[in-house]
């Protein structure tokens, strides 16, 4: 097992009475990309404010390299990059221009600095525009610049927030490819928030689950996707021609019956646990008078292990939508019309 | 290692300070506005006040002669009405109409085709040859107080440099041998005479320019410091600042120089524009003015920091200035001068630093003073910087990394 590099004890944050952050510990091991899951407002852009000496915690402790975040903050601040969800970057300054300037305010010798800025430019392929005003640039290329004056000081940690947020397919390919890489090459242990579960499955060695400001599960992706599995729990997509509300709520009404994700008109995935699940909602189903035209048992997917732990999805945690006319009551919805 | 300390800390304020100015001056249209607000201020108010009140000229007036003359004479009034239009061909301030009655003259003041009128009374030739004062009636416009007064002033004046005329020559009708001096000597025993401290007739203009160049200035830094701050929040570029290992008030101290750069720019232009387009003579020393601005800036820098700390974005800090600005620009004797104040907002003036550097200015720019002059107006504003960013550096400190 490697050494960890960031060690976090019972960190909390409180804005008033609201906790955003509930007494989380983990540690983020050297070398590693670790990942931040969980849906907006979750806590973890909070988190990482902390670990980047921008916000103070309430309590409890979390050290960078051995530093302390609160006592020793300007020696973690040697440590780290920090790519924020926001551009941090003067639309009125050249490409060359703002590396320089955030350079400058970490000491580093003038010739030194040069060069390392050059090579950066270089490294993003933006040498041909580093004395273009980066308020011109594509949001791309923008992005490519946020996450290079992150690496003025050569952290040996970064912190990426949502880095592709905004970005189209190609561009988040790569930055993820680009990640990675600085990753591989220079050994930079990486954390990374997102909502996304694209990125945190390709990217993270390692994923912490965060719903409502507490760590819900902390493993590699694919342990992750093993313990659902352990937990006797299979996701079914079935697809019912003729998927009526009456045979939804019936569904939703079985004990084995998790959680139900209406996908379209007609498909239907659904998380269920036990031996007689199939059956159960294959008779549920023929009882309504339902069409099954095929039902496929799938591999759990991150987005299936979140769901499992916290009830809800990931993308819209604030609104789960009940679907209109939805029987719900303890009495079989009456039969509309005899045909 | 102090030393060092010092010098990065320094370092790393000037950069910002740098990179401030740059974005400043590569925003054009702010680079424009800049330098056209103190020139609007500077034309708006150097026309609109006049500059020594005898500008007012040709004023509509009706004349109403109800004299009906004595013993078939009407020389008396005839004699004043060539005496009037005489004046007025020299100074211009009247232009003289006739008016049928006092009912024509009122008609006319209120759907504002004349400011006022003159009534000569029907016994006025009668009273003067039987050895009476004559009656004149001076009607004035009371919807305009600002011309009726200045109109009121003029026409006393002109009226009164009549009858000393006319006395003079009764005097010498009276005893021959009195020569013209002496007959006046009689008539007014006093010769009044106004003289400044210094040479030149100073304007309404001098006495405000310093005032708007103090407000510009310090203004730039109340107003500035939390907006530039603010927006570099909202941006996120706060941020990329904050990860560095610099001391926060490095940030502060940078931004603050940028500030007192674009203020002193535009006070110089305010300079620029008050000697150059409206002739005010600046007596004291220029380098004093500009140092001057320089402590008026720091009075006002710990204000400036305590409101960056309490607002959360622009908007919040624009209205947190507004709220500030407006009672200080009227209580600080920039426009009027502060003893024509209630004594309560008097009190209230003597709390605000703007007072004291428009005085100080004011007391250089127009009177020539040396810093021994104004040296009570210096200790306040040191006072005043001192104890304000005592208190607003912990304040911010802590509102920064919340």
């Amino acid at each position: 097992m490697k050494k960890s590099i960031i060690e976090v004890k019972n960190l909390t944050k409180m804005f008033n009475k609201f906790t955003a952050v509930d007494n989380v510990s983990f540690e983020v091991r050297k070398g590693e990309i670790f990942g931040l899951l969980g849906p907006n407002g979750a806590g973890k852009s909070t988190i990482l404010r902390m670990l980047s000496t921008l916000a103070r915690p309430t309590s409890g402790t979390a050290t960078i390299g051995g530093y302390d975040i609160v006592k020793n903050d300007n020696e973690v601040r040697k440590l780290i990059g920090i790519v924020s969800e926001k551009m941090i970057m003067y639309n009125r300054l050249t490409a060359k221009e703002n590396l320089l300037f955030f350079g400058s305010l970490f000491n580093i010798p003038k010739d030194v600095l040069t060069k390392k800025v050059d090579d950066l430019l270089e490294l993003v392929q933006l040498t041909k525009f580093k004395d273009s005003q980066v308020g011109t640039f594509s949001t791309g290329m923008q992005q490519r610049m946020n996450v290079v004056r992150a690496l003025l000081n050569t952290p040996r940690v970064l912190y990426l927030d949502e880095p592709t947020l905004g970005l189209d397919p190609q561009s988040s390919v790569e930055i993820r490819e680009f990640i990675k890489k600085l990753n591989r090459e220079n050994g930079t242990t990486v954390i990374v928030t997102t909502h996304m579960m694209v990125d945190a499955d390709l990217m993270c060695d390692r994923i912490a689950i965060i719903d409502h400001g507490k760590i819900v599960a902390l493993d590699t992706s694919s342990n992750l996707k093993k313990q659902l599995n352990g937990t006797n729990t299979t996701i079914l997509k079935l697809e019912i021609a003729n998927l009526t509300p009456t045979i939804l709520g019936s569904i939703r009404a079985l004990k084995c019956v998790d959680s139900v994700i209406q996908e379209d008109s007609t498909h239907l995935k659904i998380l269920v646990h036990g031996e007689e699940a199939f059956d159960s909602i294959i008779d549920a189903i023929r009882e309504k008078k339902g069409k099954l035209t095929s039902i496929e048992n799938l591999q759990p997917t991150l987005e299936d292990v979140f769901l499992h732990l916290t009830g809800h999805q990931v993308r819209d945690s604030t609104n789960q939508k009940i679907p209109m006319n939805t029987h719900s009551g303890p009495f079989n919805r009456p039969k509309a019309r005899i045909r | 290692m102090i030393n060092m300390g010092a010098k990065t800390f320094i370092s790393h304020s000037f950069r910002i300070a740098w990179k401030d100015l740059i974005e400043l001056y590569r925003n054009k249209l702010g680079l424009v506005l800049l330098i056209i607000m103190p020139l609007f201020m500077m034309v708006m108010i150097g026309f609109i006040y006049p500059s020594n009140g005898s500008t007012v000229t040709n004023l509509p007036v009706a004349l109403l002669n109800e004299d009906l003359g004595f013993s078939n004479s009407n020389l008396p009034s005839q004699a004043f009405i060539t005496g009037l239009q005489q004046i007025n061909d020299q100074t211009h301030l009247l232009t003289l109409s006739n008016a049928s009655s006092i009912e024509d003259i009122r008609d006319k003041v209120q759907n504002g085709e004349l400011n006022g009128g003159i009534i000569i009374h029907n016994n006025f030739s009668e009273s003067l040859l039987s050895g009476e004062q004559g009656t004149i009636t001076i009607v004035t416009d009371q919807s305009n107080p600002t011309i009726s007064a200045t109109m009121q002033a003029a026409l006393s004046a002109t009226f009164d440099q009549m009858s000393t005329l006319l006395a003079q020559q009764n005097v010498q009708m009276l005893n021959s041998s009195v020569t013209t001096n002496n007959s006046l000597a009689i008539i007014k025993p006093y010769n009044v005479q106004t003289e400044g401290v210094v040479s030149g007739n100073p304007s309404y203009f001098d006495f405000i320019a310093p005032g708007i160049m103090a407000m510009t200035v310090m203004m730039s830094v109340m107003t500035g410091l939390p907006v530039a701050i603010s927006q570099e929040k909202e941006v996120g570029t706060m941020d990329g600042m904050m990860v560095a290992p610099i001391n926060r008030m490095s940030i502060i101290l940078g931004k603050t120089l940028a500030q007192v750069a674009r203020g002193l720019l535009q006070g110089g232009i305010i300079l620029v524009l008050a000697v150059g387009l409206f002739g005010v003579a600046i007596q004291g020393s220029i380098l004093l003015v500009f140092s001057l601005l320089l402590l008026g800036v720091f009075a006002f820098v710990g204000l400036g920091i305590v409101i960056t700390s309490f607002a959360k974005d622009q908007e919040t800090a624009q209205m947190m200035m507004t709220t500030l600005m407006f009672p200080m620009m009227f209580l600080s004797g920039v426009f009027f001068p502060i003893q024509q104040m209630p004594w309560y907002m008097q009190s209230i003036s003597k709390f605000l630093p703007l007072t004291y550097a428009v005085d100080a200015l004011r007391k250089v720019m127009v009177l020539g003073a040396d810093v021994s002059d104004i040296s009570s107006d210096l200790v306040v504003l040191v006072v005043f910087g001192v104890v304000t960013t005592i208190i607003a550096v912990p304040i911010f400190r802590r509102m920064m990394t919340r």
